[in-house]
């Protein structure tokens, strides 16, 4: 079978994280029907990359293409159209209804003179409820804890409905139950045809749901390919400096810490 | 499902409220116009209106209330605008229009206008002058070399408001003393001298017609830069924007009526505590809402000890700082 083509490609891509003298080139292929886990220790660069890779801060050298267009070249709004980013920081310092936040997923989509139609405010109800949020659609944000508001986040970007993911620690705050199901709705979302690229912490869950692997070492070093190819406990003992029993479950490895 | 209904209703929840407003402002024009050292009943007050009534009250209500409460108006409407905006801007919802040291900057221009003796409209222009320069100076100086961030524009405006804090003492300081009484007044924000209220007028307009369209990104722009680029906002075009215009329309709200404090912190605020935070909402309702405050704060301010007049900025400082101490006591 033929390899898809990528729909965001990088190019001797080296992200610009402060303090770090170089790191390697990344040159990158995330094509549609792939889900990406980037894993790293703390500070080796993770969001640093997934905010490159959306075009929100620019690269220290080399390029993010989109669709084989450089992502400079993109106006926001058509990036916008295409790339929907989950956040790991949150930014709650106005009012703002659990209804609302999945709503502005339709913002790209509008122009300024438009309100929301049926349409934007069914697709916001839809995406509330693929995540358990319907019941609490009118309440405020401050009063959510810390997964459901996790989830609200997926939400938004669910309502926006782009073609690639770029997902920070998606199930960071999660239950054992809705870790699964976000990780079950970006694997859905690349079963359709989308590209999903997502910061983890949980090697399990990497090894469960993503086709491809990125490890990020500390010093700057990548290394990148298939998941079953990257998940080498030597590998990835030395990725987080910590020795790991591998058990076979399912016919998946589940890595556990030695003590 | 309920939420093909819900639609048309969000429409209509949002023009229920600016149609209270509206009529909160109308009302409060009518009472500015019938209060004063010669009250006016309300069927002779709508005579004068409507082009009768007796000379001396047509004189009382068209030339001098009318100007002095449509000024009032207009000058709450700007100011409150001005702190929605910044608000925004800033990501910070105890902003106000001063809180970059735009005031300070138009109050030292217009003190050093006054300390040498110049008349009223040299005065505005020095403080219109003053505004603006303070603005560019923050701006230019929180941009630096560095990231522009809101907590870094914050925090050099605040430095800056008070260094010009300091001139100001120092200006009233070296004043003689039959100046000090004009310089005070000035500073907590007098209408006696507005003028005609049209510019104030038209610059609410303008400024509104130019932000509604701009309503639902400033609601994404509210989340954050970072989660507003993501969602295709051009972050920094629109705070660029926001920033020049919310100091432009401070300027002038300065130049009318001097440094009218708590407007452009509390109207914003309690709005937003009832109304929620889109600000397709919020802008239009801080304008009626701020201009009705300032129009019936003027009237208590000519009225309450009548002869004499109070600065207009008394009365809404002091019925600013209890009120809002009370929803911030409420409020999380």
């Amino acid at each position: 079978m033929a390899t898809p083509t990528p729909t965001l490609e990088t190019r001797d891509l080296v992200v610009d994280v402060p303090g770090r003298p170089t790191g390697r080139a990344l040159a990158l292929g995330i094509a549609p029907g792939q889900v990406w886990g980037v894993l790293g220790p703390n500070g080796a660069g993770k969001t640093t990359l997934l905010h490159t890779l959306a075009g929100l801060r620019p690269p220290r050298s080399g390029e993010v293409l989109l669709e084989g267009r450089a992502l400079p070249g993109w106006r926001r709004g058509a990036l916008a159209r295409r790339l929907g980013v989950v956040f790991q920081e949150r930014h709650d310092d106005f009012p703002a209804t659990v209804r609302e936040t999945a709503l502005i997923g339709r913002h790209p989509f509008l122009s300024p003179w438009q309100q929301e139609g049926p349409e934007d405010h069914a697709r916001a109800a839809a995406a509330l409820a693929r995540l358990d949020l319907s019941h609490l659609a009118e309440r405020e944000l401050a009063t959510l804890s810390g997964g459901e508001r996790q989830r609200v986040s997926l939400a938004t970007v669910l309502t926006q409905a782009p073609a690639i993911w770029l997902a920070d620690e998606p199930t960071n705050h999660l239950d054992l139950h809705h870790q699964v199901a976000v990780m079950g709705l970006l694997a859905e979302q690349a079963r359709r045809g989308g590209a999903v690229m997502m910061c983890l912490h949980d090697l399990n869950l990497a090894a469960r749901w993503c086709s491809h692997l990125l490890l990020l070492y500390p010093g700057g070093e990548a290394c990148w390919g298939p998941a079953e190819a990257m998940l080498v406990p030597a590998a990835l003992e030395r990725l987080y400096g910590q020795p790991l029993t591998t058990a076979w479950v399912d016919g998946a490895p589940v890595f556990v810490p030695k003590r | 499902m309920t939420d093909a209904r819900a639609t048309p209703s969000v429409l209509g929840a949002r023009l229920e409220p600016l149609a209270w407003l509206l009529l909160a402002a109308l009302l409060a024009q009518g009472v500015a116009l019938a209060l004063g050292s010669v009250s006016i009943a309300p069927d002779e007050l709508f005579q004068v209106l409507t082009g009768g009534g007796e000379a001396l009250h047509r004189t009382l209500v068209l030339e001098l209330r009318l100007p002095r409460s449509l000024a009032a108006f207009g000058t709450g409407a700007l100011l409150a605008l001005a702190g929605a905006l910044m608000q925004v801007l800033l990501r910070n919802p105890l902003a106000d229009p001063y809180v970059l040291g735009l005031s300070g900057g138009a109050s030292v221009a217009a003190l050093a206008a006054m300390l040498a003796g110049l008349g009223t409209a040299l005065v505005g222009g020095a403080a219109f002058a003053g505004a603006l320069a303070s603005t560019l100076m923050v701006f230019g100086l929180a941009h630096g070399t560095g990231s522009w961030t809101p907590t870094r524009m914050l925090l050099t405006g605040v430095v800056m408001a008070s260094g010009w804090g300091a001139v100001i003492t120092f200006l009233l300081a070296v004043s003689p003393v039959e100046r000090l009484p004009g310089m005070l007044y000035w500073l907590m924000g007098d209408l006696a001298y507005a003028g005609s209220p049209w510019p104030v007028l038209a610059v609410a307009a303008v400024a509104l017609a130019a932000m509604v369209p701009l309503g639902r990104t400033l609601n994404v722009l509210a989340r954050g830069g970072l989660q507003a680029a993501a969602l295709g906002v051009a972050v920094r075009p629109l705070e660029w924007t926001l920033y020049l215009l919310a100091s432009l329309i401070t300027a002038v709200a300065v130049t009318t009526a001097g440094s009218v404090g708590f407007v452009g912190l509390m109207v914003p605020h309690m709005l937003r505590l009832r109304l929620g935070n889109d600000q397709r909402l919020i802008l239009p309702a801080s304008l009626l809402a701020g201009g009705t405050l300032l129009t019936l704060a003027d009237t208590l301010a000519r009225t309450l000890i009548a002869p004499q007049q109070l600065p207009v900025g008394v009365i809404t400082a002091l019925l600013g700082v209890p009120t809002f101490l009370y929803l911030l006591h409420r409020s999380r």
